[in-house]
């Protein structure tokens, strides 16, 4: 197919897990492929590219999105999360713990886009029941694990996220 | 084969008079994208034929729900999300509420809006069934101003609507009258997140003593596009409602829909779903000693 430029770059400010970041880019770029090749944030993982999979979830302006399915142009002056954003390997994020801990995770191309969604999940709603963590994370799939376990990780997530408010410290969600 | 970024142009005017100041001066040339549920699935697969995009998301003019005595007005922007989050849908129309709950995933809900599902015509789009049975209207806007239509008369077509080249959907207003009707919705597809539905049918149905006064079905994935179902209703209104009337009401639904074979499903497993979805509706406004 030929197809002739038709759009020149764009210069895109965001917030990208809470440092500021400028990028120039085709408007109708993916804010999936900008965060992997501009940014080289690649725990955001590419599946199937039509927003079913969930592979690509991220949090933009506190909700979670396909990163696949957003033009970046979409994503001025937004505040991006990415599974970089969430915990380090150093200081994993209860939710990671949780996770690695219950065998949340096998081959781990689903993993960050789950994280995120469980993320997004408990910021909403933070003592999900059985049926809302279903319903929360309905749109990630995951070929491994068969649910189970990642519904597990989820549930031991909201038990070690409460455990420190119960013995009054405090702790960053 | 993955679509080619730099083969679209995509422009943010900004603002909604913007937005229709371009859409004027070349009608037809621009094609609005919001969410970009439906544009970006397209573009991934390089069949994004539309050229030059322009860029509704983020417009607040247009992302509103505001609630009034008689009607409720939801901006074309109002995503999913923001719908099944609304007291005053949720108490109003708790029909769209629930269908907002059906589409796609979390992530599809927090980025489709509503004037999205419209605009773009899916015979099987998830908010239109139950906003067929509310009479809701829809409001068309463009640099000559804004006209309210009934959303019955939105769709003509396969993919097709009576908005102007020139217009953008402005905002859909449903009516709180239906509250006091019983009210039914359901969606059958392959399973409960995500998936596009086989079929779907909503229906508001008012009794007085066991006679049908009121009623309004519609189904979706029964026609090329979201439609009332005039005839069945006729076969129901003014009835006293019973097993006899739930057979021939279920028999004129078989022989309206014209459904299709698609990769989804079948046209015979559509009206045979169908018609069960109208006997589960009746059944439950039935009295509960001749229910069995």
């Amino acid at each position: 197919m030929s197809e002739r430029r038709a759009s020149s770059n764009l210069r895109i400010n965001f917030t990208v897990n809470g440092e500021k970041r400028a990028i120039d880019a085709p408007p109708m770029k993916r804010l999936l492929d900008v965060l992997r090749e501009d940014l080289h944030l690649t725990g955001t993982k590419e599946g199937c590219g039509e927003g079913e999979c969930g592979s690509c979830s991220v949090r933009m302006n506190g909700e979670l999105v396909n990163s696949c399915l957003v033009p970046v142009l979409q994503a001025e002056a937004a505040s991006i999360e990415t599974v970089e954003g969430l915990g380090k390997a150093e200081k994993l994020h209860p939710i990671q713990r949780a996770f690695l801990e219950c065998g949340g995770a096998q081959c781990g191309i689903c993993t960050p886009g789950m994280l995120m969604a469980t993320s997004q999940l408990l910021a909403m709603n933070p003592h999900p029941t059985i049926d809302e963590i279903r319903e929360g994370l309905a749109g990630n799939l995951c070929r491994c694990t068969g649910f189970k376990r990642i519904f597990d990780s989820v549930v031991a997530a909201v038990a070690e996220l409460d455990a420190p408010a119960k013995t009054g410290g405090a702790h960053a969600r | 084969m993955r679509g080619n970024a730099e083969a679209h142009e995509l422009i943010a005017p900004g603002s909604l008079a913007g937005v229709l100041e371009l859409m004027a001066e070349a009608p037809g040339e621009w094609t609005p994208i919001a969410g970009g549920t439906e544009i970006m699935v397209a573009h991934a697969a390089a069949r994004l034929h539309e050229k030059k995009l322009v860029n509704l998301w983020g417009l607040n003019e247009l992302r509103f729900i505001e609630s009034g005595d008689d009607s409720i007005a939801i901006g074309a922007g109002a995503t999913f999300r923001d719908l099944r989050a609304h007291a005053g849908v949720q108490s109003g129309a708790p029909l769209l509420a629930k269908a907002a709950t059906w589409i796609g995933s979390i992530a599809n809900q927090s980025r489709a809006t509503i004037g999205g599902n419209l605009a773009n015509g899916s015979p099987a789009a998830d908010s239109s069934p139950a906003l067929l049975v509310y009479d809701a209207e829809v409001e068309l806007i463009s640099v000559r101003g804004r006209r309210r239509i009934a959303y019955s008369s939105f769709h003509t077509g396969y993919k097709r609507n009576a908005m102007t080249p020139d217009e953008l959907m402005y905002a859909v207003h449903v009516p709180l009258r239906f509250v006091k009707h019983k009210q039914y919705l359901r969606k059958v597809g392959t399973r409960r997140a995500m998936a596009i539905s086989k079929v779907a049918l909503a229906g508001t149905a008012l009794l007085e003593g066991s006679t049908v006064s009121e009623i309004r079905l519609a189904a979706a994935s029964l026609a090329p596009f979201p439609a009332r179902l005039y005839k069945t209703e006729a076969a129901l209104l003014g009835r006293p409602l019973g097993l006899l009337a739930i057979r021939e009401g279920q028999e004129a639904l078989m022989e309206e829909a014209k459904p299709i074979d698609d990769i989804r499903s079948t046209a015979a497993y559509r009206s045979r779903v169908a018609s069960n979805l109208l006997g589960e509706f009746l059944s439950e406004l039935l009295p509960a000693e001749v229910r069995r």
